[in-house]
Order: structure tokens, then C-alpha cells, then sequence
């Protein structure tokens, strides 16, 4: 115990932690300093949420050896760890939405006086904190209606608000447009020099090299290396995450795409409840056969609205004119949609991709069950063997199609949505952020699955916040910005610079 | 659930000196749950799909008092007073459905409305008065028992089918490339069902035979299940009650499916109503109420969730046996009223919690 350098608010030694069949952590070591952002980065299933649920007290069962301070710690449950200064952040956010700023930051340490709220204290409270972060809130807004990223910003704020001498981030940029993303790593790095100590957790490499000071690299549950961020690479870092030399990001794609195969003409696109709201306006487009279009565009600028627009599901008035093969097509509903052959993996896999506790042979064939299995009595038999057979297509990892939807890996689950679409046999695939939340390596096999697919013939519509994802598999970029179309780029001259100043109406 | 049951009818046994399973006793039993269970088939439906139907137990009362009315007023004949308190009960489920898929109001609320409008619309048609039946062959519907030599041609009919379902499964297993199965499966899948069906063919038998309502539950409760399991509808009922955007997202019509399972719900409480009205002999203002809360135990008790997406058809109908087993060998037992309702409230909360518990620890 004398080597321990007494300078690390937090030291984890050689963690293990195993689950029934798995060792999800072997023998980890991380620790973390006053005033730093530790980067904690790997595929998904590498281990790095298994730790931090240990960290956090979710986990009580494990081996090995907790130091805050130098003592030595065990947390048995979620208090216990909050009360020694731990604030965790989890990619889905933990806010009351009908509540307050204010509310939302002190629930449950609502200051009080004989059992009555002081308002008045607890918004001045809030006051000050918010000025902490230069958040310019009022604490008394509801938090439905704040964006995804001020969302974030509050359940900072609350971190804080415990004193949390630890923060833990986990893919807090996954939701965020860039500009929130400036926001957020300009509190981080307040923070920083306040002496918080981060470790932040995140798929995207770029911000992990911009904002950390150490990175710590998970793979299988074992650290491959652990370095101050100035002694790496990203390409080391990749390279230490899969195992591999990742020589291109985006493969080589020849590109030969044949007739149009859908148009629409004139979309508009009205909010649902205020319908004087215009979501997206009057927005014309057409994808070819074995093209692959993409739409980028900044968070709010309508690209998910006019997905969904053209899926025959979107909740508020939709105008305009769809053609399909030349001829006009009525989409009033997404079962119109699928008759015509569209298919649309829809962003949010929770939400709207998956029946999370039913089974993976249930959700693919969810889209397709008139297709594969008759008009009104199933046919298991058929169904289990078109499932087991996109199942080996796609890769996805999984004992059996038995298995429950939830408890597949983010890519995995991923992969379960795209499988359900495919067996619709669709003509036309709708994408809406096919790769978020999920590790480098899955995304490599979906960015190789999409351009199959546009090889095989299908004509792609692609919409991405991360821009190289965009600019680096389209063929074609259209740009949105506050619902209208701001600009399209073919292949040749859209980089990810001159698409984002578009997008932003520079 | 089956080991619950197999405890319980161990207790009444030891408890009433063997007078519980008695041949006379288990008929007068099994007929007893038939209108539960026939309700918490399209319960079940109802809470798979993330709804609730309060108006169960009124819409039992006013199809039944439609049935004697038609009957002791009107003179119709037999199939027409069926047909009128069929159609009144699905109508009424369509209805409720209607509001609940397609104006958003909340199936709670809905039904909520229902179970207090319709047992005032009986109240008010019969004037407080309780109609008797009038024909004979409808009694025998909810009296009846069936010969014993056609019980024994039914079981042998049945066992053929059990066979013949089998055998094509495994043949259709083959064809798919699955490989054939263990011949030890196949013979389990041929042989349990098979010694359930003539075990219980020879129990009522040893009595007077099989009960005409014992049948019908038969009947409804096979069609429901392989509705349920079998078909494109249910496994959409299952989508939606599981996670209703992603259904509505992969061309599954929500609204159309949730009018669907409050019709099939509204038309099995008015196939409940008949059997009830023709066991009592006479539809009274007050008949079937509380039911609506029995269907929704007898649901819950045997595995749903009510929560939605998740249940089965023999799960419900075991909880309905379950509860009916407890109120008979209680009854039998002497239990009064009162301390009925008390064990079953609180075998209600224990079984949703054991559930709950036994949950906890595999997630």
C-alpha cells in the first residue's frame, strides 16, 4: 500500500467483476485526480459501464479495492456512493420532465421549513449555480421544454449542487449539436480548474482528445493502455480499442447509382399542436437506385421531422407529394410506407426501434410478419429461419433468437433494428443516426453493411450529426437548416467543414 | 402457477375430508370458473395490449338482462335473444374501444364510465326487477351436462388433434432445416395434453358429465390462445402493449387492433352473460358484479403484466380456476362471506408480489 501516490482522490484497483458466463472486468486499475478529465474509452461490452456501475454502488459484488482519498471504500448501494461526492451522468438522463429547473436540481434536498418549500431560497440556489455553469436559465422553466442539451446542463447543475468532488460523464455529447457541445466543454473545463475531477466517458475520439487530459483504454474488460492524452494517437487509441489497425473509417465504395426511385416533391411538415409552426418547408428531393443521399443538418433544422414525414408518421400535417418508381404514392401511414417498400430505422432504438422485453426472433419480424409468415396465422417455423438466417447476415451477436431485446449490447440492439427492416425487403431505407451510441468497431460493420445495401441496390436516405459519417458515405449531401434546404453537395466536394458552415448559414 | 393450484386443492382436500374432489364437487368447480375464465380471456387481450376494461361486470349485466328481456317480453326464440345479447355486449365493446383508440381517452376512464352507465341502463330497463328466463334450452346452457358416451367421442376427437398438431409441427420443423426435434419432446407435447383431456372427460363423467359451460370455456379458450399465439393479430397485440411507438412505427395499425381486443372483449362478456343468466335462471339487475375485478385477478395471477405486453391465455384461465377453487372450498368450508373476500384480496397481493420478488432476483 506505500506505493500508493497519495495525490489520486480515487484509485481503483485490480476490479473484477463477472456476470454469469462472463468476465465482464479483469483485474482494472483506474484512478483519477483533482482537476483532471480522465477519458474512459472502448467498444461497447469492453467493460466501461461495468466499472462505473461499481463506482456508483450499483454494483456491490466485485473483487479488488476502492480508495477515495486514500481510504479505502465498498459501496454497497447508489447512496452510499452519492454521499461520498460521486455524481454519475448516464447517457439517459434522470429528470422529472413536468418539474422545474429548480425543482429538478434540488429533488429531494428541497430546502424547507417545517415541511414548506422555500421557494424563494431555493430558486436564488438555483440562481447561483446556473450562474456557475453561465447558464442563462430561468429556475422556475419546466424541463419538458428545454432542448437535449440544456437538459444535460441541468443534471450537471445537480451534480454540483451535491458537492460531487468526482463526476462521471457518460456519452454526454451523444444528444448534443455542436454548438451544445462548445457549451458543455466550456463548463467542463471551468469545472476542471475548480478542482473537479471528470471521467468522461465517449465514442467520439475528437472530443475525447480535445477535452481529456489522461485517456485509459477498455477492451474485454481489461486495460490495453492508460497515457496522458499528448502521448497517443487517435489512430492508437482505435487501434487499441478493436484490437486492430483501423487502416480506412469509411470503405471504398464504387458507386453506380441507377434510375430515380423516390421523389418527393414539396414537403411541409406542420407541428402538431401549434400548427402554425412549420417544421420542415417545402423540401424536394429524389434518391436513385444504389445512392446513397444524406441529410445533415443541426439538431432542430427538421431532418428527423422529415424523416418521418416521408415514413407517413409524423403526428402533425404533413403537405406535399411522393413518388415512388414515377408513380404517385399515397403514404398516409407507416404500414402505406412498408407496402411501398420503405423502410425506416428510426433514431432512438428505445423508444421507437424495439419491444425491448420481447425477443430478438419477435421484434425482426415485427415489420415483415404479413411477408414472412401470412396474412393472419403465423408461421414460427418460417420466421425462425429467415430470422436465424439475417441474423448470421448482419453478425448480430446473440445465443439464440430467443433472447430478450434489452439485454443485447447498444450495436447489437442496433443491428436487431436494421435486421427488422431488411425483412420487409424494402426498395427504399430511411436512416435516422444509425450509429449512435454504439462502439467503433459496430459502426464499422454498419457502415460497411450501408454500402452493401447501396451495392445491392437500395437507395439509401442517411441523416447523421456526426458530419464525417455523412460527407464520408453519401453520395450526395443535402444540408437543412431550420427546415428548409441550405445547400447539396455532391461526393466529390463535400467536406465535413464547408457541409457544417452550410448548416450553421455561414 | 400449476403447483399454486395442485397446493391448494391438496389444503381443501385434507380440509373437507376429501368432499373437495369429490366427483359431484369438481364438476359444480370447474363449472363455476367458466364465466371468469371466458372473461379473462378477453382480459387478457384487453391488458396485453396496455388497456383495462372496468365494465366487465355491468356489461355481463345488461347482455344477460338483454337476453331475458328478449325473451319474457319480446317472446323471441332462442338463437335471436342469444344473437341480441351477443351483439349488445360487442357493440358495447366496440364502442369503448372506439373511444379509447381513436379519441385517446384513457381505457381507465372509458370503462370507468361504462361500468356505471351500463348497470344503470339494466336498472333502468328491468325497473329493479329480475326477469326470469324463459326458455328451457337456454338454461341448459348454463346447466347442462353433456352425454357421457359424446364426452368420450369428444376426448378421442381431441387427442387426435393433439397428435395430428403435433406431427405437423415437427414436420414443418424439418422442412424449415430446424432438424426434428427429441423424440422425447414429441411424445411429451403428444402425451401430457392427451392424458389432461381424457383424465378430465372421465372425471366429470364419474358425475354427470361434461358441463355444457365447461365446453364453451374450452372452446373459447383454445381459439384465444392460438389468436393470441398463433396469429399476426396477437403477436401485434403483444407489440403494442409492449412498446406502442415501435409497433406504430413497424405498419402496425394501432388503433384498429385496440377497437379489435375491446370487441373481443365486449363479445366474450356477453358469452359469459348467457352462461350466467342461464345458470341463475333469471337475469337481476345486480348480476355479474365485481366480476370485471375477478377477470383482471384471475389475469394478474397468472402472469400478466399489467404493465402490458405480457400474459397468456392458459395463465389467465388458471388464475380463474385458482380463484374459483379458493370460493368453492371456502364456501364448502364455511367460511363466511366476508373472510372471502378478505384471503382473496390478499392472495391477489401475494401473487403479484411472489412475482415480483422471484422477478427481482433473475434481472
Amino acid at each position: 500500500m506505500s506505493d500508493r501516490n497519495d495525490s489520486f482522490i480515487l484509485e481503483m484497483r485490480g476490479i473484477s467483476k463477472s456476470f454469469p458466463g462472463v468476465r465482464a472486468l479483469d483485474r482494472v486499475s483506474f484512478d483519477l485526480r483533482a482537476g483532471e478529465i480522465h477519458a474512459l474509452v472502448g467498444e461497447n461490452g469492453a467493460g466501461k459501464t461495468t466499472l462505473m456501475k461499481i463506482l456508483g454502488g450499483v454494483y456491490p459484488q466485485y473483487e479488488g479495492e476502492i480508495y477515495l482519498d486514500g481510504q479505502s471504500e465498498r459501496f454497497k448501494n447508489v447512496r452510499d456512493s452519492a454521499r461520498s461526492g460521486i455524481a454519475i451522468i448516464y447517457q439517459e438522463l434522470s429528470l422529472v420532465l413536468d418539474m422545474s429547473v429548480a425543482e429538478n436540481i434540488f429533488l429531494g434536498r428541497l430546502p424547507h421549513r417545517s415541511g414548506f418549500v422555500r421557494w424563494n431560497k431555493l430558486y436564488k440556489d438555483t440562481d447561483e449555480l446556473l450562474a456557475r455553469l453561465n447558464l442563462r436559465l430561468d429556475p422556475r422553466t419546466v424541463v419538458r421544454n428545454l432542448g437535449i442539451g440544456q437538459q444535460q446542463m441541468i443534471e450537471i447543475a445537480k451534480a454540483l449542487s451535491q458537492r460531487s468532488g468526482i463526476l462521471v460523464l457518460d456519452e454526454p455529447t451523444a444528444a448534443l449539436t455542436d454548438s451544445e457541445t462548445e457549451t458543455l466543454f466550456a463548463i467542463l473545463n471551468k469545472l476542471r480548474d475548480e478542482g473537479v475531477a471528470m471521467i468522461y466517458i465517449s465514442h467520439k475520439l475528437k472530443e475525447v482528445f480535445r477535452i481529456s487530459d489522461r485517456i485509459t483504454t477498455l477492451r474485454d474488460g481489461r486495460v490495453v493502455e492508460a497515457c496522458d492524452t499528448t502521448d497517443t494517437s487517435e489512430s492508437r487509441v482505435i487501434a487499441g480499442m478493436v484490437g486492430r489497425e483501423v487502416s480506412r473509417v469509411f470503405p471504398e465504395r464504387a458507386s453506380a447509382p441507377g434510375e430515380v426511385i423516390f421523389e418527393a416533391r414539396d414537403i411541409t411538415v406542420r407541428d402538431r399542436v401549434l400548427s402554425d409552426r412549420v417544421l420542415v418547408e417545402r423540401v424536394s428531393l429524389s434518391v436513385r437506385r444504389g445512392e446513397a443521399l444524406g441529410i445533415a443538418g443541426l439538431m432542430g433544422a427538421g431532418r428527423s421531422d422529415l424523416l418521418m414525414a416521408l415514413f407517413g408518421a409524423h403526428a402533425g400535417r404533413v403537405t406535399g407529394e411522393i413518388f415512388i418508381e414515377g408513380r404517385r404514392a399515397r403514404i398516409a401511414s407507416p404500414a402505406d410506407a412498408i407496402r411501398h417498400g420503405i423502410g425506416f430505422v428510426t433514431e432512438d432504438r428505445k423508444r421507437y426501434g424495439l419491444v425491448m422485453d420481447q425477443t430478438i426472433l419477435k421484434n425482426i419480424t415485427l415489420a415483415a410478419l404479413r411477408r414472412l409468415s401470412g396474412r393472419f396465422i403465423t408461421r414460427r417455423e418460417r420466421e425462425a429461419a429467415a430470422g436465424n438466417q439475417v441474423i448470421s447476415d448482419l453478425r448480430i451477436k446473440t445465443p439464440s433468437l430467443q433472447s430478450i431485446a434489452g439485454s443485447l449490447s447498444g450495436g447489437n440492439q442496433q443491428k436487431t433494428v436494421l435486421a427488422k427492416w431488411l425483412l420487409t425487403a424494402p426498395r427504399v431505407l430511411l436512416l435516422d443516426e444509425p450509429t449512435r451510441g454504439i462502439d467503433v468497431g459496430a459502426k464499422q460493420e454498419i457502415y460497411a453493411l450501408i454500402n452493401r445495401l447501396a451495392a445491392e441496390g437500395l437507395a439509401i436516405i442517411l441523416v447523421s450529426s456526426e458530419l464525417p459519417e455523412v460527407v464520408g458515405l453519401c453520395d450526395r449531401v443535402i444540408v437543412l437548416r431550420e427546415g428548409r434546404i441550405a445547400g447539396e453537395f455532391a461526393r466529390l466536394e463535400a467536406t465535413s467543414e464547408k457541409v457544417m458552415q452550410c448548416a450553421m448559414g455561414g | 402457477m400449476v403447483i399454486a393450484l395442485v397446493i391448494v386443492w391438496a389444503i381443501f382436500a385434507y380440509t373437507t375430508d376429501g368432499v373437495f374432489l369429490e366427483a359431484r364437487n369438481f364438476s359444480n368447480l370447474m363449472r363455476q370458473s367458466t364465466i371468469t375464465a371466458i372473461l379473462s380471456v378477453g382480459m387478457l387481450m384487453v391488458i396485453v395490449t396496455g388497456h383495462i376494461d372496468l365494465s366487465v361486470g355491468s356489461l355481463v349485466g345488461i347482455a344477460g338482462g338483454v337476453a331475458a328481456v328478449a325473451q319474457a317480453w319480446l317472446g323471441w326464440g332462442l338463437e335471436l335473444s342469444i344473437l341480441a345479447s351477443l351483439a349488445t355486449a360487442l357493440l358495447i365493446g366496440a364502442l369503448q374501444g372506439f373511444l379509447v383508440a381513436y379519441l385517446n381517452i384513457p381505457a381507465f376512464i372509458v370503462t370507468l364510465g361504462g361500468l356505471l352507465a351500463w348497470r344503470g341502463a339494466i336498472k333502468g330497463i328491468s325497473q329493479g326487477n329480475t326477469i326470469p328466463v324463459q326458455i328451457p334450452a337456454f338454461k341448459s346452457i348454463g346447466q347442462g351436462y353433456i352425454a357421457a358416451a359424446v364426452g368420450i367421442a369428444l376426448a378421442i376427437a381431441a387427442v387426435i388433434a393433439i397428435v395430428g398438431v403435433a406431427l405437423w409441427r415437427e414436420r414443418s420443423r424439418r422442412r424449415h432445416g430446424f432438424g426434428s426435434g427429441s423424440q422425447f419432446r414429441l411424445a411429451a407435447r403428444i402425451l401430457i395434453p392427451s392424458i389432461l383431456v381424457v383424465a378430465l372427460v372421465w372425471a366429470f363423467n364419474r358425475y354427470a358429465g361434461v358441463p355444457v359451460p365447461v365446453l364453451i370455456l374450452v372452446v373459447v379458450a383454445l381459439a384465444g390462445a392460438m389468436l393470441v399465439e398463433g396469429t399476426t393479430f396477437g403477436r401485434y397485440l403483444y407489440a403494442i402493449g409492449g412498446n406502442t411507438d415501435a409497433a406504430r412505427l413497424s405498419g402496425v395499425n394501432v388503433r384498429r387492433h385496440t377497437l379489435a381486443a375491446f370487441s373481443i372483449m365486449g363479445a366474450l362478456a356477453g358469452l359469459a352473460s348467457i352462461i350466467y343468466t342461464a345458470r341463475v335462471g333469471s337475469a337481476a339487475p345486480d348480476a355479474g358484479r365485481l366480476l370485471e375485478l375477478d377477470a383482471i385477478a384471475a389475469c394478474v395471477i397468472g402472469g400478466t403484466s399489467l404493465m402490458g405486453g405480457r400474459g397468456s391465455v392458459q395463465g389467465a384461465c388458471l388464475g380463474a380456476l385458482f380463484m374459483a377453487s379458493l370460493d368453492n372450498g371456502m364456501s364448502l368450508e364455511n367460511y363466511q362471506d366476508f373472510a372471502q373476500d378478505i384471503v382473496k384480496g390478499i392472495i391477489l397481493v401475494a401473487a403479484v408480489g411472489i412475482d415480483m420478488i422471484g422477478r427481482r432476483k433473475n434481472g
